[in-house]
């Protein structure tokens, strides 16, 4: 009842191929981005926006990022985080050359850098498959880790990365509130891109490519070209979200941040997300990134007192067995369980 | 020439120790084609139920009962995570065992603590020379990495007869090598993966009590599974000897590297080195090097 789109007929080329064919997408669309832009800023407090919000934000353009690459064009990676590092300390060289450049334009010029960096250790793609390439990925994760902690020239000599104050056309994005309606609006901007992309001819592409790569060879595409550019536009992804986590979330940040734990951290969201959905990267990251937080809380609330160090190993495990868990109850991710519950919303609360 | 060599062993006997960690993950994928990425944790997981169980126990006793413990552990890991998970795609069974490298993390610390334990086999260690007749002042090496590469021999040659004249070993070979036929002739799956797994489990308490002598238990053993991966791909998932190979090139090569270029890069180059190994050898073998060949079919 809710979810029936009966009645709504489409008559044109442009209705046919909407990017929210049916009305009640449009509108929940609506209503979650009015929540975001008017709705959460009258409420949240600066906890939200920085221990929630702000990350939810930046980790869901990083699952984005690795979506693109994993769930649409196939090609497995572990090396997120070193992209989203490349990012970081790009548009941090950047800054301190450039001071004057424009957040959005630096933020692009890292994006760009990090898909330079990002085709480079995508050329072993061409010829290494699966898990092999997997591991190769592993490669720049190792080796990008490596060259910002012992190259000095990349932090400015100094342990930590400091991101200046963001400023836009003069006006200084100093408390937590306009971060966080800044980082929304790239994301949103970017998600949009990304959603757009997967649904045209590059996607198909990608997903042509994903299925069989060798019969998408056959057919007429070119395999060169569309797996660099999975990895080129997945990493400008990476390194856009990577500019932000230092930029709009630490403002301070030490090479570690972007350590394989990141990385996981970002697979971990597409997988539980779902390969190969764009809403699914939202889902995901908020899971995610929820979970430890709630974890963390749960002994408090409960009374219960426990040591940190053995709360920390708890906290492992309960994670560890959720992600089991999730994995068996739908190895889809939470996106298929989206759609699973649209289905049961068309009948709802009618079921003859 | 005497320094080099003993670099050379130096690496080719740290080698060894990465096959230990990188055999498990063989044995795994070739029966059961799923990315193990729980080994490390398995290792950490096998050696401290170990060290904690030797303290009130003799090493033989507790040696039986840890390795009771991983036959456990591999029955429910077979009963829990991949029964359920039976057809899903590779990289959803990745995810699975990162989940329960991270749930082995969390739950062997909780049980057995999380300091650093020193495990005491009762074998020499320390520094010693050999071949001092044939090089000026010998060549250096560590006592314990002998007995490492004595215990890995021991544990291959035990595999290899294993696979090659028991039943269940050949069972392991038929299903290795198709499952779906394997399967039409009879050989129960489940029952398959159980055996599979504790075997990987009692590699993995080898590989910890090796690792657990010469650096202590303690969390970090659980990386050294990052450091198998590269071996693992330079030898080829499918293949035993593969992983023994691809030990001693990468523990070799990483030595050298460290001693003759990590002064030009700066060091501490030894943690992306073998990747970047690996990488260029698998631009020329796709498959590693005794890897099955791929063969794709549209």
């Amino acid at each position: 009842m809710l979810y029936r789109e009966a009645g709504q007929f489409k008559t044109t080329y442009a209705a046919d191929q909407a990017i929210f064919p049916i009305l009640q997408d449009r509108l929940g669309t609506i209503a979650i981005l009015v929540v975001a832009f008017v709705g959460v800023p009258l409420v949240a407090t600066e906890y939200v926006y920085t221990g929630l919000l702000i990350p939810f934000l930046v980790l869901s353009l990083a699952a984005i990022g690795l979506n693109l690459l994993v769930g649409y064009c196939g090609q497995l990676s572990l090396g997120t985080g070193a992209f989203m590092a490349v990012g970081a300390y790009a548009a941090y060289k950047l800054i301190t050359f450039f001071p004057f450049l424009n957040i959005f334009v630096l933020f692009a010029l890292a994006g760009g850098i990090a898909a330079l960096v990002g085709v480079l250790f995508g050329v072993p793609s061409l010829r290494i498959k699966g898990f092999y390439l997997a591991v190769a990925t592993l490669a720049a994760q190792f080796f990008i880790d490596w060259l910002f902690i012992r190259i000095k020239w990349f932090t400015n000599d100094q342990v930590n990365a400091v991101a200046p104050e963001t400023v836009i056309f003069g006006h200084r994005f100093g408390t937590a509130a306009e971060r966080y309606l800044l980082a929304l609006v790239i994301v949103v901007v970017m998600a949009l891109i990304a959603k757009n992309l997967v649904r045209g001819r590059i996607g198909r592409a990608w997903m042509a490519v994903r299925d069989m790569d060798i019969a998408a060879e056959i057919i007429g595409i070119p395999l060169l070209r569309t797996k660099l550019l999975a990895f080129a536009v997945s990493s400008f992804y990476c390194g856009v979200a990577g500019a932000m986590w230092g930029f709009l979330h630490l403002g301070a940040w030490e090479p570690l941040t972007f350590d394989i734990n990141r990385s996981f951290q970002v697979l971990f969201m597409v997988i539980i997300g779902g390969l190969g959905s764009i809403l699914g990267c939202f889902l995901g990251a908020a899971f995610i990134s929820i979970v430890p937080i709630l974890l963390n809380q749960v002994p408090a609330a409960i009374g219960v007192p426990i040591d940190t160090a053995l709360g920390q190993h708890l906290e492992f495990m309960i994670f560890g067995a959720l992600i089991i868990f999730f994995l068996i109850a739908e190895p889809h991710g939470l996106a298929r369980l989206w759609q699973v519950g649209k289905e049961k919303l068309r009948l709802w609360p009618f079921p003859h | 020439m005497g320094f080099f060599i003993e670099v050379l062993i130096g690496g080719l006997l740290a080698g060894v120790l990465y096959s230990l960690v990188a055999l498990g993950f063989v044995l795994i994928f070739k029966a059961s084609g799923v990315f193990n990425f729980a080994q490390g944790a398995m290792v950490l997981f096998a050696a401290l139920s170990l060290v904690r169980m030797m303290e009130v126990m003799p090493f033989w006793l507790a040696f039986i009962l840890a390795c009771a413990i991983m036959v456990a552990l591999g029955w429910a890991i077979e009963r829990i995570v991949l029964r359920p998970l039976v057809n899903q795609e590779g990289i959803i069974l990745f995810m699975a065992t990162l989940g329960i490298a991270f749930f082995l993390d969390g739950f062997g610390q909780t049980i057995w603590g999380s300091d650093v334990y020193t495990l005491e086999l009762g074998v020499p260690k320390g520094p010693m020379f050999i071949m001092e007749s044939l090089f000026e002042g010998g060549i250096l090496v560590d006592k314990l990495d002998i007995f490492a590469a004595v215990v890995a021999g021991g544990l291959v040659l035990a595999l290899a007869l294993f696979f090659q004249k028991t039943k269940t070993g050949l069972a392991l070979r038929a299903v290795a090598d198709d499952h779906q036929a394997a399967q039409s002739i009879g050989v129960p799956l489940n029952y398959i993966w159980l055996i599979v797994w504790s075997v990987a489990g009692i590699v993995a308490l080898v590989a910890g009590m090796v690792w657990g002598a010469k650096l202590g238990v303690q969390f970090s053993i659980a990386l050294v599974a990052l450091k198998a991966l590269p071996v693992l791909i330079l030898g080829g998932f499918t293949s035993v000897p593969g992983a023994i190979i691809g030990g001693l090139i990468i523990g070799a090569g990483e030595k050298i590297s460290e001693i003759y270029l990590g002064p030009v890069f700066g060091g501490g180059i030894e943690n992306w080195f073998a990747y970047v190994l690996a990488l260029v050898f698998l631009l020329y073998r796709p498959q590693g090097l005794f890897g099955e060949r791929i063969i794709e079919r549209v």
